[in-house]
């Protein structure tokens, strides 16, 4: 606990200190806007009536994090769960597609770095390309996928998936290779001593030496997966979705509700990893959880 | 006698190559003058090549010149094979073709597997993975052409190139705009400002271990969605998309140089310290010399973040030029083989700098276990 509190004071420290920045920021950003659209009209003012309205403006440059938090709030609670007006229908809309596109993609990786452990020529010929892959901008390639599986008449949530799926698939199989293989020669040989099948080996042995090198990368995966995710709900236009709110916003020049769309995604990142880690530490238990 | 691997396969494309040669390779619509294997100098010599090399694909090929005699016939079969009329889409696919088409496959199988058994040199790992590639362009070419896939769907790899060169110049101010523009400024500044803030921060504990776990968590925030606030505050020209990267950037390059500050010995730090050497000293000999492999490796996520950040920030609005302008109005006009042009562009622009970065790496960290080992 001691030690917890001695990490919690300089994060709050820092958090305290970005949040001022901010709220000076708002001013120094917002004053040119304020004094033209607020005060000049009015005729003259005192430096506490400017710091006010910058603080207050309907369309800041920047908001203040108390404008963000309101909005934030009232778009919460004010609608009902299901309505397009509630930044949380949104966020489910994406993290479901996150989500299934998460656990397909693993699937894939898992199943895919299995035949590649399992099979020299895989390993030869499909492994190379899939690290060289990593060094391309995937994420490039959405607007292809949206296109190709909307005219073959997949719509909604199956082409976010997909693009989710082809994000979190790349970290998952490099992963789970290097896992796969990482089991000693000895442990190895003991399964062979026992007579183990190959089957038998791959579950009670690479299996579960695999784990810890799995976990790390479906952290990555799933908040790759989430960017994936809100990418593809921009170019088709999608109408629900926090990337669709984050083009609304820009559409409309509505920048308060960008940055709600942006805490909102922010939290929504920070709680999938948080509950990928939750899994990790109940199926690793909490020595093994760095 | 010792079974070649795969050697059903073998058989298995052996006859049905043999099979092919009796029918006609090309489906005239009024039914008269299809052309068969005989006919023309490509049929026949696609047919030998691939013959040969499964009648080789028999017998085991062990060692690299065995090997070759395989898959050399392989490739040059299936190079003179994309020449043939269906596979260029002049004239319709017959059963000829079909069998044979599934003959290479059968090829293709077993040239990559027995290429991938070689052992010896390191070459032969990468010479593999080219040999798939060549076999995975080659059925993309032949089989969208002969299965006449809508251009929407896939455009075939000639397709991309004759597009490619056909909007070159397009295509060249796209990559000036997107690569050497936002992402090239971007990745440096994000990447120098997160190096400067980790020297900076380095000699200030606390600071580091209030700003260290919230700049981890930023890995699992969507950063790009700042993209269109950016396009707000920069406009529409590529300073907003070089802010969004510099945001991407700059917190992996922080996390990697407070890191890799950490990573001198103490019993360096220590012999640093008996030579009376002060803070700067042991800084420039000692800490950041041990700090290059992380920064390095931070450099290398971090040209592939700035490519993806340079690319996406252009959904959001962006003059008519760039890689990522380029890809959503294509795509939103449906020139499927232009976006396929561009994403080359983007891959390879990605793939590229990543091997200059690694080249760099493996001269300014060659001391590093992970340098050598790979």
């Amino acid at each position: 606990m001691a030690d917890d509190s001695r990490r919690l004071l300089p994060v709050a420290i820092v958090l305290a200190g970005a949040v001022v920045l901010w709220y000076l920021g708002a001013v120094f950003l917002n004053a040119p806007g304020a004094i033209e659209r607020v005060l000049a009209p009015k005729g003259p003012y005192s430096n506490t009536e400017l710091v006010i309205a910058t603080w207050s403006m309907e369309r800041p440059v920047l908001p203040a994090p108390h404008q963000v938090a309101i909005d934030l709030w009232h778009s919460l609670v004010d609608w009902p769960l299901d309505s397009p007006r509630n930044l949380l229908y949104h966020a489910a809309v994406t993290a479901q597609s996150t989500l299934v596109g998460f656990v397909l993609g693993t699937l894939l990786g898992v199943v895919l770095a299995a035949a590649i452990v399992h099979s020299r020529t895989l390993d030869r010929a499909l492994l190379p390309w899939i690290v060289a892959s990593q060094t391309v901008p995937v994420l490039a390639i959405a607007p292809i996928v949206l296109v190709i599986l909307g005219s073959l008449g997949f719509a909604g949530i199956a082409p976010k998936a997909a693009i989710a799926m082809y994000l979190c698939f790349f970290p998952v199989t490099v992963a789970m290779v290097q896992g796969l293989r990482s089991p000693q020669r000895i442990d190895t040989e003991l399964m062979h001593t026992y007579a183990a099948t190959r089957m038998q080996a791959f579950w009670m042995l690479r299996m579960p030496a695999a784990l810890p090198f799995l976990f790390p990368s479906l952290r990555v995966a799933i908040a790759a997966g989430l960017v994936g995710a809100m990418v593809a709900e921009l170019p088709t236009g999608a109408q629900a979705g926090l990337g669709a709110r984050l083009l609304t916003g820009s559409y409309y020049g509505n920048t308060i509700g960008i940055w709600s769309a942006l805490v909102l995604s922010a939290l929504l990142g920070l709680g999938l990893t948080a509950a990928v880690a939750g899994v990790e530490r109940l199926v690793l238990g909490p020595r093994s959880f760095r | 006698m010792k079974r070649a691997p795969g050697v059903l396969i073998a058989l298995f494309a052996l006859a049905v190559l043999a099979l092919a040669f009796a029918y006609p390779l090309t489906a005239p619509p009024d039914g008269a003058g299809a052309l068969g294997w005989r006919d023309g100098l490509a049929a026949p010599v696609a047919w030998a090549l691939f013959m040969f090399a499964a009648w080789r694909a028999l017998q085991p090929t062990d060692g690299a010149r065995a090997t070759l005699s395989l898959v050399l016939p392989c490739v040059a079969g299936a190079i003179v094979f994309a020449a043939l009329p269906p596979s260029t889409g002049a004239a319709p696919a017959a059963s000829g073709f079909w069998l044979a088409l599934l003959g290479a496959l059968g090829l293709a199988l077993i040239s990559v597997q027995r290429s991938a058994a070689l052992t010896g040199s390191r070459l032969y790992g990468s010479l593999t993975s080219a040999l798939f590639g060549l076999w995975v362009l080659f059925f993309w070419q032949v089989g969208v052409t002969a299965f006449e896939v809508p251009r929407v769907l896939l455009p075939a790899p000639s397709a991309i190139v004759q597009s490619m060169l056909a909007q070159w110049d397009t295509l060249g101010r796209d990559f000036v705009q997107t690569v050497l523009k936002s992402v090239l400024v971007g990745w440096a500044l994000g990447s120098a400002l997160g190096f400067a803030v980790g020297v900076a921060i380095d000699r200030l504990p606390f600071l580091q271990r209030g700003l260290l776990p919230l700049a981890s968590l930023t890995s699992a925030i969507p950063l790009v969605a700042v993209a269109p606030i950016m396009v707000m505050w920069f406009g529409f020209e590529w300073q907003s998309k070089a802010a969004v990267v510099v945001l991407m950037t700059f917190f992996p390059m922080l996390i990697a140089t407070l890191a890799g500050l950490q990573a001198a010995g103490r019993l360096e730090r220590e012999l640093m310290h008996s030579y009376a050497a002060g803070y700067l000293r042991t800084l420039c000999d000692l800490r950041l010399p041990c700090a290059v492999p992380f920064i390095m490796s931070a450099l290398k996520i971090n040209a592939t973040l700035a490519l993806i950040g340079g690319i996406v920030a252009e959904f959001f609005g962006s003059p008519t030029v760039g890689l990522g302008f380029r890809i959503s109005t294509e795509a939103a006009r449906l020139n499927m083989a232009l976006v396929w042009g561009a994403i080359v562009v983007a891959a390879v622009s990605g793939s590229a700098a990543y091997a200059l970065l690694v080249q760099l790496e493996r001269r300014w960290a060659f001391w590093h276990p992970s340098v050598r080992s790979a």
